[in-house]
């Protein structure tokens, strides 16, 4: 049995010089004539450069108790603190904690989730659909239908289904450690099928082409050939797929962790955040929802629209 | 040789049409000065290369260009009145009740999912003072007279119920149904077998025979024009090259381009000449040579065709727009 | 057309089978439901005797088939968590989620049909840009954050609608209907437009861009030449065709909505199955989930299934290619 799977950088990195290509020409250009694209990605990069030096940027560390002031608690923004004097940018929530703070911190775990849930997604998917497209037969009609099934129900439904198995399968006293990576997985699978499909087709195509069976003449691997000539023809209908998939894979996050399946109150990620400020919406303490709402939104929406140009840019047959 | 279209008032008379296309690398020409006429009873064809304006000359007469297109000057008259001008909603009017349509191909033109019969019946309902229940009674005898066997039972099938020949009789009855005068039939056959093409040919013009209909039957293919026309329009590069009555332009062009096209046509009636091709292609519209547009292709050029655009074809007065057309008892 | 639909019930059998296998894995393997069962205090006998109750002695496959032939009866065991048949608790829950999902797809279909022809029509309208734009905001949303919006501006605010519940609800029979009083509908808007938007956007932008592939169509152009009224091209020729396609996703995103009810039902505190789901997963109830996971996939396999019978009573041309002989 050939092994199929890749390490991950190989997947990102292997036609590296071929993408800096085409970022110093037309899509450079064209990116620079679209507004929005241009300001979605400011925004990203703003939102993810304050989530990666979060412990730099934030004037506390919400996960230390030692820095915590009971009588902080529910300090308005922009406002010094009625006992204590302290002001604080977004105000704190009601156990002192600093809500511009808590947002960073919650940031990074939002994004990081995403993010390696995308991952997980796409090498999985660039596996199973090389697999499916390469070695075809009953592996490809097991592949195919699974997918065809799982695109049957929503992929949000696949994720909390598997969080609530693996949720069983672990032991209570693991359960909030293991919360992140399960989620992790959780909206990896939910999410592998576009990406194998993807790569199915551009395999079935290439499979085909003469240089295949004129490779294979000369004694090299079906599978190495596969790697080195369908990934980069892929690369661009991938990169998309996974822009649009972060953001669904942050959308993913939040909903699971606000809907009290996901991240854990010890370590909120932004989803946590907003179902914790929920409880002090009819209080009137507006500012604890607020911000993580509204931070939420940005992120959501700018890597959104960023995936919607891209697809225009790279792709225009997916529009 | 017929002569009718003089005599009579021609149902369209178009005049110095032009249309053009502006984009973003400035103002294409697809239709440039183009007039000619066509008399009742009077099956024009309209020939040449594809890209030489003759579908657009067609779309503007029916007030369908697809923006930006669009008419720049020039007139286009119905029964002598204006219709260029006209009101989108009195055009639309005009559209199926003066103006009949037959598009190229039968198999997109229909809608795939409403049966033939209430395709037929909207059509006269949206044009005709009747009833329903007469629509349909119109319907049936209109897919009957196109030749459609078992018309009484075809009239509720799908379009796809019917073959490509058979659909465009229906696309001719629906061009006919609301009575007409004029056609106009864009590359009605270039879609079908070739052993349905000389049917529909056959068909096309016995109806608008009978019913004195004018069509305006533009193809690119000779031998259509050679079986169809009574007077036919050479097009080139968007200008009008010759007219003249078909059998006069077909064995004894006297524009270089018309004989170059005659040259490379098998027809029975031209012998056993070998075919010869006309050397080059026609130039794009953003690409026009100065001059005559043919000047680069024409075997007989001159230093005035390089300099000059040429006489044109107006009100039918001249044949040729060429300042050296063959002399026939040269040729000949 | 009866060949083509035993298949595709063929296929939605063996998919059913297939999630019954990972409901019944649940049940089987997620935690060991003896333990679950019977408390810290029990003896070697208790467990066996439970066992052999359960029928976890018999081999694999048997204990599936019992697991398929209860399933089918209804009977999906007992809730860990609130030790009552989950049958019965999933009844006594299931009306609420319909009638929030009815109103939503209704919602949905209705307006969503209704934007994306008018944005397909007046593309370069002013009108038509702004809701394109508001459209892909609306996507991005996380429905969550709708809701919780939604409850902030008419409830908290404005203090028009009830930000939880299902106000009050009638009996009739075994169902329960919000839709008889003035608070059962009432507490219904708020929940159904936080379900619904999300779907709504789907299917607008699916329509408009089906609609302007369709009006770039032949018989299109060819409807327009018989001088039809800009009316009848529109709606006649052009919707009809494009509501071939939007019927797959829109059947689809009828199946996404009872899932996306899970969302609502929390934001909302909306007493549906959703809300148990929910519940069941953060307290390891593993019948409720099997049961739940049960019943979604027979509703999405079904919705499947009635939408591709659909497409035989739309498209004519899809009717003769299965009905005539080969």
């Amino acid at each position: 049995m050939v092994d199929m799977r890749l390490p991950p950088e190989e997947l990102v990195t292997g036609d590296r010089s071929r993408l800096a290509l085409a970022l110093q020409s037309d899509f450079a250009y064209q990116f620079r004539r679209a507004p929005v694209a241009v300001v979605s990605f400011a925004v990203t990069l703003v939102l993810v450069l304050g989530a990666l030096f979060a412990p730099l940027i934030a004037p506390f560390d919400p996960f230390d108790p030692a820095s915590l002031n009971l009588m902080n608690g529910f300090s308005r923004p922009m406002t010094p603190n009625a006992f204590t004097g302290d002001s604080f940018w977004l105000g704190t929530d009601d156990q002192g904690r600093d809500v511009f703070s808590t947002i960073l911190y919650g940031m990074r775990i939002s994004l990081f989730v995403g993010a390696s849930a995308v991952l997980f997604a796409m090498v999985l998917g660039i596996t199973l659909g090389l697999l499916a497209g390469y070695v075809g037969g009953w592996t490809e009609t097991i592949i195919m239908r699974v997918a065809d099934v799982q695109l049957t129900f929503p992929s949000i439904l696949v994720a909390m289904l598997i969080f609530g198995i693996a949720k069983g399968i672990t032991p209570v006293e693991y359960r909030d450690q293991m919360a992140i990576w399960v989620l992790i997985i959780a909206i990896g699978l939910s999410d592998w099928v576009q990406f194998a499909r993807v790569v199915r087709g551009a395999t079935l195509v290439e499979k085909n082409k003469e240089y295949v069976a004129a490779a294979r003449l000369i004694g090299r691997s079906g599978p190495a050939i596969m790697v080195r000539h369908i990934l980069p023809n892929v690369l661009s209908p991938v990169l998309v797929i996974a822009t649009i998939s972060l953001a669904l894979a942050i959308i993913a996050e939040a909903t699971l962790s606000f809907l009290g399946v996901g991240a854990p109150a010890t370590k909120p990620s932004l989803g946590t955040l907003i179902r914790i400020g929920q409880d002090f919406m009819f209080s009137g303490e507006w500012w604890i929802l607020f911000f993580p709402a509204a931070t939420l939104l940005a992120l959501a929406l700018s890597v959104n629209l960023l995936g919607d140009w891209l697809r225009d840019a790279l792709n225009p047959r997916l529009r | 040789m017929k002569q009718t279209h003089i005599m009579t008032t021609p149902i369209l008379s178009i005049r110095n049409l032009t249309v053009d296309i502006p984009t973003r690398h400035g103002v294409l020409r697809p239709v440039n000065g183009v007039s000619y006429d066509v008399a009742a009873g009077e099956i024009l064809g309209v020939v040449g290369e594809s890209g030489a304006g003759k579908s657009m000359a067609g779309n503007a007469v029916i007030g369908l260009l697809n923006p930006p297109a669009h008419i720049a000057s020039g007139e286009i008259l119905l029964n002598g009145q204006r219709i260029d001008t006209l009101p989108r909603d009195e055009m639309r009017r005009l559209r199926g009740k003066q103006i009949g349509v037959v598009f190229q191909d039968p198999l997109t033109s229909l809608n795939p999912l409403l049966r033939i019969g209430d395709q037929l019946t909207e059509t006269m309902l949206a044009h005709l003072d009747i009833s329903p229940s007469e629509a349909r009674k119109r319907a049936i005898a209109a897919l009957e007279e196109v030749g459609i066997p078992g018309a009484a039972q075809r009239v509720d099938s799908y379009p796809h119920e019917f073959s490509g020949g058979m659909r465009q009789r229906v696309v001719i009855a629906l061009a006919l149904c609301a009575e007409p005068s004029l056609i106009i039939a864009d590359e009605p056959t270039t879609a079908l077998d070739v052993s349905v093409q000389a049917q529909i040919i056959a068909l096309l013009k016995r109806l608008c025979r009978e019913r004195g209909t004018a069509v305006m039957l533009i193809t690119h293919d000779m031998g259509v024009i050679a079986e169809a026309a009574d007077r036919v329009a050479v097009m080139y590069a968007g200008q009008l090259a010759e007219i003249g009555p078909v059998r006069e332009v077909l064995a004894a062009p006297i524009h270089p381009y018309t004989d170059g096209l005659m040259g490379s046509t098998p027809l029975a009636s031209r012998g056993k000449d070998r075919l010869h091709q006309i050397p080059g292609a026609m130039p794009r519209l953003d690409a026009l040579p100065p001059g005559c547009a043919f000047h680069p292709r024409c075997p007989y050029t001159q230093d005035d065709c390089r300099a000059d655009p040429g006489p044109r074809i107006e009100d039918g007065a001249g044949r040729a727009a060429c300042f050296h057309p063959i002399s026939r008892t040269e040729v000949a | 057309m009866l060949a083509y639909t035993l298949q595709r019930i063929f296929q939605s059998a063996i998919v059913l089978l297939v999630v019954g296998l990972v409901a019944f894995s649940m049940f089987r393997f997620v935690g060991d439901p003896v333990d679950n069962m019977l408390g810290q205090e029990r003896t070697i006998e208790d467990v066996e005797r439970l066992r052999g109750q359960l029928g976890l002695d018999q081999p694999f496959v048997v204990q599936y088939f019992r697991f398929l032939e209860g399933a089918v009866q209804g009977n999906f065991g007992v809730s860990y968590r609130q030790g009552r048949p989950v049958a019965e608790i999933l009844l006594e829950r299931a009306p609420a989620t319909l009638e929030l999902a009815a109103v939503s797809g209704f919602l949905a279909i209705g307006f969503g049909i209704a934007l994306g022809v008018f944005t397909a029509i007046r593309r370069s309208g002013f009108a038509a840009n702004a809701i394109m734009t508001v459209s892909l905001i609306g996507v991005s949303l996380p429905t969550f954050l709708i809701g919780i919006l939604l409850i902030y501006l008419f409830s908290v605010e404005l203090g028009w609608l009830p930000s939880f519940g299902r106000g009050e609800t009638v009996k009739i029979g075994n169902w329960s209907t919000g839709f008889l009083t003035e608070s059962g509908l009432k507490a219904l808007i708020l929940p159904a437009i936080t379900l619904g938007l999300y779907q709504m956007t789907l299917i607008m932008r699916l329509v408009r861009s089906e609609m302007l592939e369709v009006l770039r169509q032949d018989y299109i152009r060819f409807a327009r030449a018989r001088g039809l009224r800009e009316r009848a091209v529109n709606f006649r020729h052009a919707l009809k065709n494009t509501l071939v396609p939007v019927i797959t996703v829109t059947g689809l995103q009828l199946g996404s909505i009872i899932a996306f009810a899970i969302i609502t039902e929390t934001v909302f505190q909306w007493p549906g199955v959703g809300l148990l789901f929910i519940n069941a997963i953060q307290f390891v109830d593993i019948p409720v989930m099997a049961a739940y996971l049960m019943l979604i996939s027979v509703m999405f396999v079904g919705i499947n299934l009635i939408v591709d019978m659909l497409y035989f009573a739309i498209d004519p041309r899809l009717r003769a290619d299965r009905t005539g002989a080969h």
